[in-house]
């Protein structure tokens, strides 16, 4: 191996340098451990749905409400207990990726525009007892906030609104939701009035919102025919537990409701098919379950919708500390939420509650607890900073509400997306073999070099990819593969350049290799960088200005470049410096590349045979 | 000696630069034949070039089916209620373009593939665009022309000098206008993937220029009243004495493009693959030609009105210094 250099380089130390760096990434994949590049959907199979937003006047739309929608659709996807599903920005667009080819599923999930809604509750119940089968991500709240099961009296449980002018009312610090005894007994008395928590209240904190209570099989009906909450197919399982008997038309609770409705309120199963996602007609009465799909409800038309918000906002109460929602509304929704709060106001449990609904859910139902006009509301339970955060910028989509239409959907089969990974990686191996060929044919001993430095990129982007994919969710596709293997002939040249150098310093015949091979390597650097850089900035500008594929493939050609410039500094420049050291090269065999044949001012020898 | 021989030792000489004006009109003839087809294609199909249906919003179908003869796909697209299926088979895999179809459509065409051709509904792939989506990718496309070209011309601006970055401008356009020209006569499909491999050909072929100037600079820079070299000669000795490497490097690139293309046409039929491989295909063989006779030539006629060269010019002239002087220059030394 090497001995001490008397010269400026150290190829020695610099060959472990790099040797380090490869066994570092090695180690790091071994951590994991991961070994194969994460693959993106059209490489694996999947749905990927592109959504533009579809503004009045043809501006952008703004970022705040472009992240909002970007929630709303990550509800919807947690909540149908897809695994995997990524929704991101994509510019001005929104991308929903899914992996396996259910293209139904992802058009469920983005095929309507989440609408936010106000409606007077008249009638709720516990929903269907939680499936024995929770999932196991799901954090069970109840266990930090066991109900006591104790009737609280006047202390309301539920979340309350009042005029944010007044003095706000402390609510009772446990937190649930509360359902009038009459629906939660078996035996439903006329005379509900005393709120008891029920027995499967949730504490309303953040995590329970995240609660998926509905179990991960996706529900099998269409969402999109309207009639959203017949739920299929029902199995005796299926009845609703808190009125196992009871005849609902004798329920005075649900008097003045129209029978379909019941009926259809009845037959919900919150576990199976919650409503999510599910655009309600703002003109009719509707039926859904909270988004925890622990509560039903029957709700009254939409008396104030999303767009009479004008803003709304998380804060502190500054008397009593806790945290609370701000809501404002326009000045024609203004009017319309007094009114309603006055109904609600007026009316018996359940009613005196109005829910929210968002996107085709309950998203939060306080009660009213004195009629509120002049258009300012402030909502307050027992929240946290995170979830009154969560329930102010739910709120605030209202006002900022934001159409899509679908620019694409694209549904890629496993075996389909089998073939390109196939055929990438055939073109990659025919690509790298015959430059290794030609390498070898037209440069012969160097050849070996230029191939040794194009098996430790390869290694490196290996290793780049596979770490990418873990660490940051890179996931491998098509456009990537392709910029890969066309960046192939990029890392091919950068070897061209240097070793035409050396041929060039050795021509003047003036120098020893050794020599020659660092003053080469002084010139080639530069134009090498140079041209990288162009590369690099090509790069740079296609994946910021580009769409989908152009922008992973702009990202595969960015990342070879930087690894080239790396292999080339850090193992092309100091191998050859030690191959310099070898007699085979320095004297000039003729299979080094460096033979005096070709090197030779003049020659007159015609039996070597022809290579170009 | 043959000229493979003469090219593996790294010995030749064309006189690239002081036969300008056969490029020239070589250039101008395949710009004109570009521009021709492209409005020739404008007035016969509207469009100046065959845009995919990412560009006009359509929905394509793929699914392999390989007892399925031509007629009965089409049978069945017709019975799904598609209007006018285009059907293109390739391998055992089939490729039908339709119009854009609703959701409701698209699963009915699935149902009736799935059960009409006995195809496993999920092995079906659907790409469904709308039609205004090609419109924003190709903005994008054009708005990411604009910057790069910008971004480049400020860059080599900086690391040559403004004439450099002008010729190799010029030279990249040049490349686009016949790479667009070859795809109206031939009538390529254009797909965003087509797209990508045109926006590839800009690193390309600048890429190629970049090596070429960076030598043409350094032998100029040496240049002086006393020398025995125009800046025309002295170019064309860079170009040749960079020739083999350029020719190398576009063959390396070549020849991985070529492996997808193969792979591209054969195997997987029409897709990503060969519209992105096509493009650069035809792209690098047209900028490995700009590069040696369009920039290099174009940079030379820039740099001789500048005094100091045109004095140089005049003196060996004078002096009957060789017009087309083809004697190789040292290479500079530091």
């Amino acid at each position: 191996m090497a001995r001490p250099t008397s010269g400026q380089s150290k190829p020695g130390r610099t060959l472990l340098v790099l040797l380090a760096l490869i066994l570092a990434m090695g180690g790091a994949m071994f951590l994991q451990p991961a070994f194969t590049p994460k693959l993106g959907l059209d490489l694996a199979g999947g749905t990927t749905a592109t959504l533009s937003p579809n503004t009045p006047n043809g501006t952008p739309p703004s970022e705040e409400s472009l992240n909002l929608a970007v929630n709303i659709i990550r509800e919807r996807v947690n909540g149908t207990g897809i695994s995997d599903a990524e929704v991101a920005k994509s510019g001005d667009n929104i991308v929903i990726s899914v992996p396996g080819a259910d293209k139904d599923e992802v058009i469920k999930l983005v095929g309507t525009t989440a609408e936010l809604r106000f409606r007077q509750v008249l009638a709720a119940d516990a929903a269907q007892p939680q499936p024995s089968t929770m999932p196991t991500q799901a954090p069970t709240p109840s266990s930090s906030a066991a109900p006591s099961g104790q009737p609280s009296g006047s202390a309301s449980t539920t979340p309350s609104v009042q005029p944010s002018a007044n003095a706000p009312k402390p609510s009772a610090s446990p937190t649930g939701k509360a359902l009038s005894s009459a629906l939660t007994s078996p035996n439903p008395s006329p005379s509900a009035t005393a709120p008891a928590r029920a027995n499967d209240a949730k504490a309303n904190d953040a995590k329970a919102n995240d609660a998926k209570a509905n179990d991960a099989k996706a529900n099998d009906a269409k969402a999109n025919d309207g009639k959203a909450n017949n739920a299929k197919g029902n199995d005796p399982k299926a009845t609703p537990s808190a009125t196992p008997s009871a005849d609902p038309a004798q329920d005075p609770s649900l008097a003045g409701i129209d029978p379909a409705l019941i009926k259809q309120y009845n037959e919900l199963d919150c576990a199976k098919n919650s409503g999510l996602g599910v655009q309600d007609d703002p003109a009719k009465p509707y039926v859904t379950c909270d988004q925890d799909g622990t509560v039903k409800y029957i709700l009254d038309k939409a008396e104030v919708v999303g767009s009479d918000i004008d803003t709304a906002s998380a804060g502190v109460q500054q008397t009593t500390g806790q945290w609370v929602v701000q809501l404002d509304f326009k000045s024609a929704g203004a009017s319309a939420w007094s009114a309603l709060t006055t109904k609600a106001y007026q009316a018996q449990a359940p009613r005196n509650m109005v829910a929210v609904v968002l996107d085709g859910v309950v998203i939060t139902a306080p009660n009213i607890n004195e009629p509120i006009p002049g258009g300012r509301a402030e909502i307050s339970g027992s929240f946290t900073q995170e979830s009154a955060t969560k329930l102010a910028d739910q709120l605030k989509y209202g006002a900022l509400p934001l159409k899509f239409v679908r620019s694409s959907i694209d549904t890629i089969s496993s075996t389909l997306g089998n073939d390109q990974l196939m055929g990438g990686l055939i073109a990659g191996a025919i690509g790298l073999g015959l430059v290794v060929l030609y390498s070898l044919l037209y440069y012969r001993g160097l050849g070996l070099v230029a191939v040794l430095s194009l098996v430790v990129a390869s290694i490196i982007t290996y290793e780049a990819v596979v770490l990418l994919g873990t660490y940051a969710g890179f996931g491998l596709s098509l456009p990537h593969i392709i910029g890969l293997v066309v960046s192939i002939g990029i890392t091919a040249d950068s070897f061209i350049v240097y070793f035409e150098r050396i041929r060039d310093e050795m021509k003047e015949g003036r120098r020893t290799l050794r020599a020659a091979v660092e003053v080469a390597w002084v010139r080639a650097r530069r134009t090498i960088l140079i041209a990288d850089a162009v590369m690099f900035i090509a790069a740079i500008v296609l994946y910021f200005l580009a769409v989908g594929g152009v922008a992973g493939f702009a990202f595969a050609m960015g990342l070879t470049t930087l690894i080239d410039v790396l292999v080339v500094f850090m193992f092309t420049k100091p191998f050859i410096a030690l191959l310099a050291r070898l007699k085979f090269f320095a004297k000039g065999h003729k299979l080094s590349g460096l033979d005096s044949e070709r090197m030779g001012p003049e020659t007159v020898r015609t039996t070597t045979p022809q290579e170009a | 000696m043959g000229l493979g021989r003469r090219l593996y030792r790294g010995e030749i000489d064309v006189d690239f630069v002081g036969r300008r004006k056969l490029w020239y009109s070589l250039s101008a003839f395949l710009l004109l034949f570009s521009i021709a087809g492209l409005v020739f294609s404008a007035a016969t199909n509207g469009s100046p070039l065959n845009l995919g249906v990412e560009f006009k919003g359509g929905s394509v179908f793929t699914f392999a089916a390989p007892q399925a003869t031509i007629e009965q796909v089409r049978e069945t697209m017709t019975d799904a209620g598609v209007h006018q299926p285009i059907v293109q088979q390739a391998g055992s895999g089939w490729r039908v373009t339709t119009e854009t179809l609703d959701e409701a459509n698209l699963t009915k065409v699935q149902e009736s593939v799935a059960t009409e051709l006995s195809v496993d509904p999920k092995q079906i792939s659907i790409t469904s665009i709308g039609a205004s989506w090609g419109g924003e990718v190709a903005n994008k496309a054009w708005i990411g022309l604009g910057v790069f070209m910008l971004a480049i011309i400020l860059y080599l601006s900086m690391a040559f000098e403004p004439k450099m970055a002008l010729a190799a401008i010029v030279a990249l356009v040049h490349d686009l206008v016949i790479t667009a020209g070859i795809y109206a006569w031939s009538g390529f499909e254009v797909t965003p993937a087509t797209l990508l491999g045109f926006l590839t050909i800009l690193g390309y072929s600048l890429y190629d220029a970049v090596v070429v100037f960076d030598m043409i600079k350094e032998v100029t820079a040496k240049l002086g009243t006393t020398s025995k070299k125009t800046y025309t000669m002295a170019a064309n000795d860079a170009l040749n004495h960079t020739l083999i490497r350029s020719l190398n490097t576009s063959l390396v690139a070549i020849l991985p493009v070529a492996a997808i293309l193969f792979i591209g046409t054969t195997v997987l039929g029409a897709g990503t693959l060969k519209d992105l491989s096509l493009a650069l295909f035809v792209g690098m063989l047209v900028g490995t030609y700009s590069s040696l006779c369009v920039a290099t030539p174009l940079l030379v006629t820039l740099k001789e009105r500048e005094p100091k060269y045109q004095a140089i010019a005049r003196r060996l002239a004078s002096t009957g210094g060789g017009k087309g002087g083809t004697k190789r220059a040292a290479v500079a030394k530091n």
